[in-house]
């Protein structure tokens, strides 16, 4: 136990400042996938050919490629694609890139990938007279979607998207391999200077749980609110 | 590019290697904490409830470590036979794999245990069949079509839980792409060529399955 007080002397300070770290890249990783669900689910439901296979490509590509495979792409090709875009408008010094920044947009990536197949899965199960009435009330195409297939779509999109937000959880140890300080990395650490792994990696074992378990408790919440009504 | 094609082929064998025997061990494990989880006796249940919570409620990568790093240290395993197994990063990456996909196995096992029709096992019982051979002909086969789809959707996932085989330094299909991309930092190019193969052996797992799916489904 002495080995979790807070200081000098203990690892409970850092641990905790790693758990911040992992629920910040988290967060930011199912944000940054909802913004790739925004694009993508629109382009999955169109009718374009050429853009249904843009958004399947993207779907079967990342949730048949190891996330771990996607994370050594951007953490080794990250900062070498910037650098090109940069050196087109004339800047070639060496940038190097946040491994926050890297790890939360591979796992965002990766999320988003999911959630559009979530949001998509929603979308199609919506009553199609819905839509029907929507047009029949003569609503606009942002009222239509924002006051009719949102609030429903979100419904029924919840009980999936918290299977997403696990997934993503859980990816999150994965951007250790990038040196960025969260749970697994810290614990990493700790184990290799107290040479106790099989305390610390026991802990951030549990550490995972606590946060899987809060964050199931908060989404069954999130679930009644919208599921008002039914 | 094309110089790293068969070295990304090789490793995609013990890929496939670490993937079969882990599918194998796992599928038993699971089965065996399906049935514990439907047994009326509460701790039995429990215990394999919480067995199947912290597997699917922790990363792979912890799981792995654990075994790994974190087994090592106990004195009194260093003494015994065990050793000989945990010692080798390989079959540590197995047992992780087994105990992980076990965990999911077991949850979806028990879901199409719990689908079957009552109606289904009643018709057994009054015709006389020995509650044995239900439950090996008539529950077992209907709980296996039920589960192809959730399972293949599992043996997918499990494939690229194997990548993570690369952080204990097995030399797996991720661990010579990462290999290859360090050294010739051309990140993309492999990024291609390995994300290929993958792609590849998920396109076969799932029309594998798809197969079986139709070969069972009631229709036919």
């Amino acid at each position: 136990m002495e080995l979790l007080t807070f200081g000098d002397t203990g690892w409970g300070d850092e641990l905790l400042y790693a758990t911040l770290m992992t629920i910040a890249v988290a967060v930011t990783a199912m944000l940054i996938g909802f913004i790739f669900a925004a694009i993508f689910t629109p382009l999955k439901l169109s009718k374009n050919k050429f853009l249904n296979l843009l958004a399947n490509s993207y779907t079967t590509v990342i949730r048949g490629v190891p996330e771990l495979l996607v994370i050594y792409l951007f953490f080794f090709g990250g900062s070498g694609a910037v650098m090109y875009v940069a050196s087109i408008f004339g800047y070639n010094e060496y940038i190097e890139i946040n491994a926050f920044v890297t790890g939360a947009f591979a796992i965002g990536i990766i999320s988003g990938a999911y959630s559009t197949e979530v949001f998509r899965g929603a979308v199609q199960s919506i009553d199609k007279g819905q839509f029907e009435a929507a047009n029949v009330l003569g609503l606009s195409k942002f009222g239509k979607f924002f006051k009719i297939i949102l609030p429903q779509t979100l419904r029924l999109a919840i009980p999936n998207l918290s299977n997403v937000w696990q997934i993503t959880l859980k990816d999150t140890s994965l951007i250790s391999v990038t040196g960025l300080v969260e749970i697994m990395r810290q614990s990493y650490i700790a184990a290799g200077s107290t040479r106790d792994p099989l305390f610390f990696y026991s802990f951030a074992a549990v550490l995972y749980l606590l946060l899987t378990f809060l964050s199931m408790k908060l989404i069954n919440r999130l679930e009644i609110k919208y599921s008002r009504g039914y | 590019m094309i110089n790293s094609f068969p070295k990304l082929l090789n490793a995609a064998i013990i890929t496939l290697k670490l993937l079969s025997v882990s599918l194998i061990v796992g599928l038993f494990i699971g089965l065996l904490f399906a049935i514990l989880r439907l047994n009326k006796n509460v701790f039995i249940n429990k215990f394999a409830y919480g067995y199947s919570y912290v597997f699917r409620g922790t990363p792979l990568l912890v799981q792995i470590f654990i075994i790994y790093f974190g087994l090592g240290q106990i004195e009194y395993l260093r003494s015994t036979f065990l050793w000989v197994i945990l010692k080798e990063p390989y079959w540590c990456a197995i047992i992780a794999f087994a105990l992980n996909t076990g965990a999911y196995t077991s949850e979806i096992l028990r879901s199409a245990f719990q689908t079957i029709k009552p109606g289904i096992i009643e018709a057994g019982q009054s015709l006389g069949i020995s509650s044995k051979i239900i439950f090996y002909k008539i529950q077992i086969p209907i709980a296996i079509r039920q589960s192809l789809p959730a399972y293949g959707n599992e043996i997918i996932l499990m494939m690229k839980g194997t990548s993570l085989a690369s952080t204990v330094t097995i030399m797996d299909l991720t661990g010579v792409a990462k290999y290859i991309i360090s050294t010739t930092f051309k990140p993309i190019e492999v990024f291609i060529v390995a994300g290929g193969i993958y792609l590849f052996m998920t396109f076969i797992i799932h029309n594998v399955i798809k197969f079986l799916e139709k070969k069972y489904s009631f229709n036919s």
